[in-house]
């Protein structure tokens, strides 16, 4: 929290107020991704568009998680990017393997179905 | 020879420190050693865990889609289940239908612990010992809370709904476990014993680490060290638990 930082106003041993605020709006938003994604699960059908919807909520809350919670937002671009490219190439595995999925479900029936 | 002395003074026979920029006079990423590591480490974490979600994605669509209404699913190893037909049971509440209720708790009860450790890295930031001391057990309070509802719901899954399955023998078979499931083709109960169980495996090493600097907290030792970044270090590895949380129950309890 690069905004608790100053202590120049401070006697020795005093303790500065605390500032959460930004902490609890956080908390605030996560609830409420996590109750509109409860709203989905129970009044809209399964399939792709609902998955999708699930989707993008669930990286929204990463954001707020990785960015907020554990400060990364505020760090250096550098150290952002280091993170976040080798996670991004993960999302290409994903989408490769999730085709190969579908490919073995199409061409071999019931194969894995013991 | 002369003994080595702690005083910074330098001795003037030795090469001056070098501040070149590739000399290592340069801290590129602006953040201290430990933090890094942590960082790199849960890079290298996240990636076993997109592995094992990656496992589940193929799993899945290797296997046929249930095609029917919703209300009138049944557990079948012919198709995948309907998570929140599966996990449908509260503690206490018996045979009634609450579809996905315990894990929209579990989930609450870990992010609520996200907000109290960073609650506790802000007071470590204050230097407010007393304040890292409170919000410390909070976290560790609510960790155990959500080890404890994973317990819970382990148990429930490996014994099983009223309504077994008829396996090939002819005996009706409960629960899950690793060779046999009731609530569909074995390898879902597989995946969820391992992701889940590799998750709680995170949580229960964040609740002792946790407790070892919350012990050190309580022993000052941060206060004599002048800084409390080992709250931090530690506040990032319980993020991250938060975080692969909330993956785990998008692609296995949502989608």
């Amino acid at each position: 929290m690069a905004h608790s930082h100053d202590h120049h106003d401070l006697a020795p041993g005093e303790i500065a107020p605390p500032n959460t605020g930004h902490i609890w709006k956080t908390f605030w938003v996560l609830v409420g991704i996590t109750a509109v994604e409860f709203v989905f699960v129970f009044f809209m059908a399964a399939g792709a568009m609902r998955n999708a919807i699930f989707i993008v909520l669930t990286i929204f809350k990463a954001f707020f998680i990785v960015g907020e919670f554990m400060h990364l937002k505020h760090e250096v671009k550098g150290l952002i990017w280091s993170i976040l490219i080798p996670m991004a190439l993960v999302v290409w595995l994903i989408v490769a393997l999730v085709t190969e999925g579908s490919f073995l479900n199409n061409a071999t029936g019931t194969l894995l179905n013991r | 020879m002369h003994a080595p002395t702690l005083t910074p003074t330098l001795d003037p026979t030795l090469e001056a420190p070098r501040t070149g920029t590739w000399d290592g006079g340069n801290e590129p990423l602006k953040a201290s050693y430990g933090k890094l590591m942590m960082w790199f480490f849960l890079l290298s974490d996240a990636f076993s865990f997109s592995a094992f979600l990656t496992a589940y994605g193929l799993i899945r669509h290797a296997h046929p889609a249930y095609q029917g209404k919703a209300d009138a699913f049944q557990f079948s190893q012919a198709y995948w289940p309907i998570p929140d037909k599966v996990f449908n049971a509260f503690p206490f509440m018996g045979d009634a239908n609450v579809p996905l209720g315990f894990v929209a708790l579990m989930t609450m009860i870990l992010i609520f612990s996200s907000v109290t450790m960073v609650l506790a890295v802000e007071a470590g930031h204050r230097r407010d010992r007393a304040g890292v001391q409170k919000w410390l057990l909070w976290t560790i309070l609510f960790g155990s809370c959500f080890v404890g509802s994973q317990a819970w719901e382990w148990t429930h899954f490996i014994h099983g709904a009223h309504h077994g399955k008829a396996v090939v023998e002819g005996t009706t078979f409960f629960g899950a476990n690793l060779a046999q499931n009731q609530y569909g083709p074995v390898l879902f109960a597989d995946l969820f014993f391992f992701i889940t169980g590799f998750h709680g495996t995170h949580v229960t090493s964040g609740i002792i680490l946790l407790i070892i600097i919350f012990i050190n907290t309580v022993n000052g030792t941060y206060e004599r060290r002048g800084h409390y970044e080992m709250v931090e270090k530690i506040g990032l590895y319980w993020h991250f638990v938060d975080l692969v949380w909330v993956f785990v129950f998008t692609f296995f309890y949502l989608v």
